[in-house]
Order: structure tokens, then sequence, then C-alpha cells
């Protein structure tokens, strides 16, 4: 067993008539992913590269017991979508979107509060548990069956880390895009508390970024809680306060969301430091041993 | 986005919310022409540009008479003015603003942000207003008044008496300060706000409640539904560099170094400043080509990083997922020939179609120093930099 999408999970994407959620999609599907259906209103009852389309979401899990959602609609109606999907009771979703309204966000976060889903991202490249269930953009063929989580803001430095990994011959059991997003639906510490119950898995990466709380956080929910070694990297120690990295969620606003703080309170609280991004495999293959 | 202090009080205006009456002039002439039409006897002129701390700095200043108005607007006028929050560049002064003086009895402190801990847009105010909030937040945060609103339930009039008791008004002045919170709050969701800053807001001793600086910053995700605030934008406030590139979906950041870089991911970019610093190297940019690159946009990349005359030596770093790596390497080849590249130029390829990018660079007969992993990438760029490779 892994956390969170595994061989029993069966995906529908939400826009899976568009250029991305159609390529994308069909590599899921290429990955062994059991792609049920997809949702594009107004195309309900044709079928796209072989796959049902149905015009609403509780029409789609109803013909197909969908039990995931991979959402690749534009930002403008990214955030009805997400809503569709909680108002449907689907226990996960997956929004891949970049670019979704802050307040629109506040909203999705609110309604998810009182929901029976969860939310991985936005803006994220979305979840993998190698050799069994792919759901999102990432490149599969880098991914290896194994017992190391990976949780991470960012996307290819997801890559980055796990390449590393499997250069080691070290597996992944599964890793979690969360976003890079001031708001999204799932956090570090929501990853590491599925990653500390889960057998299957031995140690866990976790890759940070400057701004917000959310590392900060989890060191000391790690520190109370975790029995597992964690190895953490945090992006952006050379960035300018004030200047916006890419991410919406990167920019130094007060002085306790520099990389540098969050190294510190990540070490005090016994996660170990990974400075360079290069050193990531690395210094998992030590806390493994 | 940003806007000027007199744009965000021509929104808060037609929102209904408290400013005082004011005009924008570019001379000292034009400045005593809006002062006159203000009236009274005592004005405020303001330099207007993208930063806060101008008082300091000497972009505001309080006119007793029409010849100071003239005085002080013209010696602004053009100035280049230099915050804390300007860089030691300094921003230049192309617009003045000249508002209605008042008769201050407090200042106070009004904000609205998203707290990220909680994802609820909380308002903040508190009685020590015209300071650095930050400065209160640290050592006494007792004295900031925040109230998270829940976007179920919405903004209610409890919020303004929280806040309004909290920083110790009363009577007509706390009514008067009520008004002026919802509809700060009502503004910052129809307008999708990333920030509202209001510092001071003032009582004036007449009684009223009014915002004496303005700071509203916009979600850029959200500008597509709000054309009105994209029009307001100020070009000459933005680095030509960072508007070239995001009309074609790159995010660029210039940095002081000399290091140019092309990466595709934010956080894999982060993560490139970042080894390339800790081998001794200065970058001269960040620079986030996206997932959809095309040979084109990489191209323009490349002509973004060398406007940068700074650069010494660039580092390609890509890990393909939706983008592929030949893809990559076609839009490399093709900057490096129709630049003519005269700095180093240092690859590091990985991910979707990797040996095909590989092979397309090794080809191409240019000087393309490739790098195996990371590490690598970074201590071959350091040392071209240096001019040691």
């Amino acid at each position: 067993m892994t956390i969170l999408v595994g061989r029993d999970t069966k995906l529908m994407t939400i826009g899976v008539t568009g250029k991305q959620g159609t390529f994308h999609t069909l590599q899921c599907r290429d990955y062994g992913t059991n792609v049920v259906g997809g949702v594009t209103p107004g195309k309900g009852g044709t079928t796209h590269e072989g796959i049902p389309v149905y015009n609403t979401i509780k029409d789609c899990i109803e013909a197909t017991g969908a039990n995931a959602a991979m959402v690749f609609v534009p930002p403008p109606f990214a955030a009805d979508s997400i809503l569709e999907c909680i108002d449907s009771n689907i226990p996960l979703i997956i929004a891949i979107t970049e670019g979704i309204p802050i307040n629109d966000m506040v909203k999705v976060k609110s309604a998810l509060k009182s929901s029976k889903s969860r939310l991985i991202g936005p803006n994220c490249p979305g979840i993998i548990t190698p050799g069994e269930c792919k759901i999102g953009i990432m490149p599969g063929h880098i991914h290896m069956p194994g017992r190391v989580g990976v949780i991470s803001r960012s996307g290819t430095l997801t890559y980055e880390a796990v390449y590393q990994l499997t250069q080691r011959e070290i597996g992944q059991s599964t890793c979690v895009g969360i976003g890079g997003d001031p708001v999204n639906g799932t956090n570090f510490i929501d990853c590491l508390e599925l990653f500390e119950k889960d057998p299957d898995t031995d140690a866990v990466i976790m890759i940070g970024e400057i701004g917000g709380n959310a590392e900060t956080d989890a060191a000391r929910w790690i520190k109370k809680n975790m029995t597992k070694p964690v190895v953490s990297f945090i992006a952006g120690a050379s960035a300018p306060a004030g200047k916006r990295m890419g991410h919406a969620g990167a920019i130094i606003s007060g002085g306790d969301d520099t990389a540098e703080a969050k190294y510190k309170i990540l070490q005090e609280c016994g996660v170990t430091i990974a400075r360079s991004p290069a050193e990531l495999g690395e210094k998992v293959a030590e806390v493994l041993k | 986005m940003n806007v000027h202090e007199y744009q965000a009080k021509d929104l808060m205006r037609d929102a209904g919310i408290s400013v005082l009456s004011g005009g924008i002039a570019k001379s000292g002439d034009e400045a005593v022409t809006v002062a006159k039409k203000l009236g009274g006897s005592i004005w405020v002129v303001k330099a207007q540009i993208h930063a806060g701390g101008r008082g300091k700095g000497g972009g505001v200043k309080v006119a007793k008479s029409l010849d100071e108005v003239k005085k002080f607007a013209d010696e602004m006028m053009g100035m280049t003015l230099v915050t804390h929050q300007t860089g030691p560049e300094g921003k230049v002064v192309n617009t003045i603003f000249v508002e209605q003086g008042c008769d201050i009895d407090h200042e106070y402190y009004v904000g609205i942000v998203l707290d990220r801990d909680t994802s609820k847009i909380t308002m903040m105010a508190s009685r020590e207003g015209g300071v650095e909030i930050e400065e209160i937040a640290k050592e006494s945060p007792e004295k900031i008044i925040k109230v998270a609103i829940d976007p179920a339930v919405g903004y209610n009039a409890y919020v303004g008496r929280k806040l309004g008791f909290g920083i110790g008004l009363k009577g007509d002045t706390l009514k008067s300060a009520m008004k002026f919170f919802e509809g700060l709050y009502n503004m910052y969701i129809d307008k999708d706000c990333s920030i509202a800053e209001i510092n001071p807001l003032v009582t004036t001793k007449a009684g009223d409640v009014v915002a004496l600086d303005a700071k509203l910053n916009f979600d850029d995700n959200a500008l597509y539904r709000h054309p009105e605030i994209e029009k307001l934008r100020d070009v000459t406030e933005e680095s030509a560099q960072e508007l070239e590139a995001g009309k074609h979906g790159l995010s660029y950041i210039s940095l002081d170094g000399n290091i140019g870089c092309l990466v595709n991911g934010a956080g894999l970019a982060m993560g490139t400043l970042d080894i390339i610093k800790i081998h001794g190297g200065e970058p001269a940019n960040f620079l986030d080509v996206g997932g959809g690159a095309t040979k084109e946009t990489v191209q323009k990349a490349f002509e973004i990083i060398l406007q940068d005359t700074n650069v010494k030596a660039i580092l390609v770093n890509i890990f393909g997922g939706i983008m592929k790596c030949d893809i990559i390497a076609e839009g490399v080849i093709a900057a490096a020939k129709e630049l003519s590249l005269k700095v180093p130029l240092v690859v590091r390829l990985e991910g979707t179609n990797v040996n095909l990018g590989k092979k397309i660079l090794e080809e191409s007969g240019l000087a393309i120093t490739p790098a195996g992993d990371l590490a690598d990438a970074a201590k071959k760029v350091v040392a071209a930099a240096k001019g040691e490779a």
C-alpha cells in the first residue's frame, strides 16, 4: 500500500477534450493509470480517444465509478470545476491548472473544509505511485517503485530529486506535488502524516521554497510526530526579498520565511538538510543506512 | 500588479471609500493649477512611484502656499527617489499628486491581505499608524487587531466593530471607520486585490475618517477579469525585460551577478540560482521558461538574458517533463547562431528526449559545454564566468 493513489484508482479528467487535457490523460493511461472517463460540458455522450465523455462530473462518477479527478480546465473556470468535484463527493481531486486567482482558491478552500474531498494542487505536477498510477504531468519514466516518499511545492525540482533517487536505485513509494500557490488543498503536514502511517514508506523528501510558513509548521509537526527520517531542501536561498520567483507563493515578505530561517527550524526539529539541490539523493542514501 | 497612490485613491473614491480630493500634475505650473482648483490654504505634494517610504526620501511635502506647491513639484518632478523599497538605484518620479491638506488628529493602520496559514482574507488595524507595520508586528503584535473573514459568511458589521473598538474609536468616528472598513473589504474582493494597505488612515480634528496614503496590489492571475485595472499599469515602473519576458510566457527577474540562467520550472530555477551561489558564482537572473516553451520562446529567453551586459556565461538547465529536450536543444542552437553568442554556454539536459537533445547539440558544431548533473553544471558555468574554462 502507498498513499492516496494506486492500483484501485479510477481516474477521470475534467477538461479531457482540450489539448493539454488530452495529451496528459493519454500519457497517464500509457503509464498504466486506469482512466475511466472524462468531462467536457456539451460533449457528453461522445467518446474521445477511447475515453467516454460526460457533461457533468456526477454523470461521469455514476457511469464509471471514478474515484479521482484530474483538473485540466483553464484558470478562469478551474475553481468552478474543483467546486463541482467537491459537490460530487469525489474523494481525490488533482488540480494541475496554473494561474487560478487567489480569491477563487480562498472559496475552494472553504468549501473543502466541510467536504468529503481532498484536493492536491493547484499549480502542481500531480501525484504518482511509481509502477501503479500516475495522475499529472510528470515524466513517468524517471520514477522507480520503492520506499521513499516525496513531497514538493515545485514541479521540475521534484523531477530532479526523483531522478537522483532513481540513479542511486532508491525507489519511491509515492511522489506528491502540492503546488506553488499560496492557497492549496493539501499541505506538507497532510502528506507527512500519510507517509508516517504508510508501512511501505521508510523515509521522506520534503522540497520547500521561500515564502510562507508551510515548511516551518511541517518541521514542528515532524519533531512531535514523525519517526521516519525526513530530508529537506528549500529553494530560493539566493532570492532577494520582495521579488516573486515565478510561483505566486515564492516571495519573501517578512523575516521568517527566508530559506535560512526555514533551514534553521528544520534542523532544530531533527530534519536532515540538503543545502544544495544536487545533494538530495545522497542525503536520502545516508539516512537510509 | 502595482498601481500609484493617486490611482488607488481614484478606485477607492469610486467605491465610496473616504479619501481626500486631489489631482495629478507633470510640472510645477500644473501642480499650481491643481492646487487652485482644490482650494484651501494647505496642500500635500507627493511623488508618485511604486514604492513606500517616500516621505523619508523627500517625496512627500506639505506646502503652505501656491509658491511652495510649485517649488516642491518642480523639485520632485524627474528626481530619482531612493527609499528602503526602491533599492539603491532609486526610481525616477514622472508624476506628482497634489492633495488637499487635512488637520490630523491621530494616525492608524489598516490592511487587508491573505493569511496563508488560515487561507482566509484577513483585515488588520492598529492604533500605531504611519510607521512600519512590520516593526509593530515583530515588537508588539498585540497592538494589531486581526479579523479573518470566512468567504462563506462574507463581511458582517461585527468585523468593523471589532477593528474599530479595537483601535480605540467611538461615536461617529467609529461609524465612519466601520463604513470605511466595509468599503475597503468589498473593493478588495470586487477588484481582486492581493494587498490593500492604508497607512496611515487618519481621524481629523473635524471627526472625519480618511485615507492619507493608499497602497493597492492586484492579483496578476485575476487581471483577465479586470481590464479597468490592467489599464492602470504604468510600464515605466516595471523592468522592460520583465515585461518583455511576460509577453512571451517567460518569468524573468534581473539580479546583480554575471551568470545568465535559463531553466524550466520556478522551483528548479530557484534551485539553480542557489547551487550557482554554493559554487561561488553570482546569478545574473532568474528565468523560468515555463512548461510550454517552444523553439521561439527559448530564443527570446536568450535575447532577454543577453540584454544584460554583465552576463559573462550562460547556464541552460532543463529537466524535461512536458518540455522536450530536443525542442530546447533546437532553440539553444537557433539562438546561439542568430545572436552570434560570444559568452560561454553550459547546457545540462535531463528528462524527456534527453538523448535526442544531446545529439542535436553535439552535431551543431557550436562551442557548447555539456554538463552531466546539476553540481557539474554549476561548477562549469562558475568557472566559465571567471574565464577559467
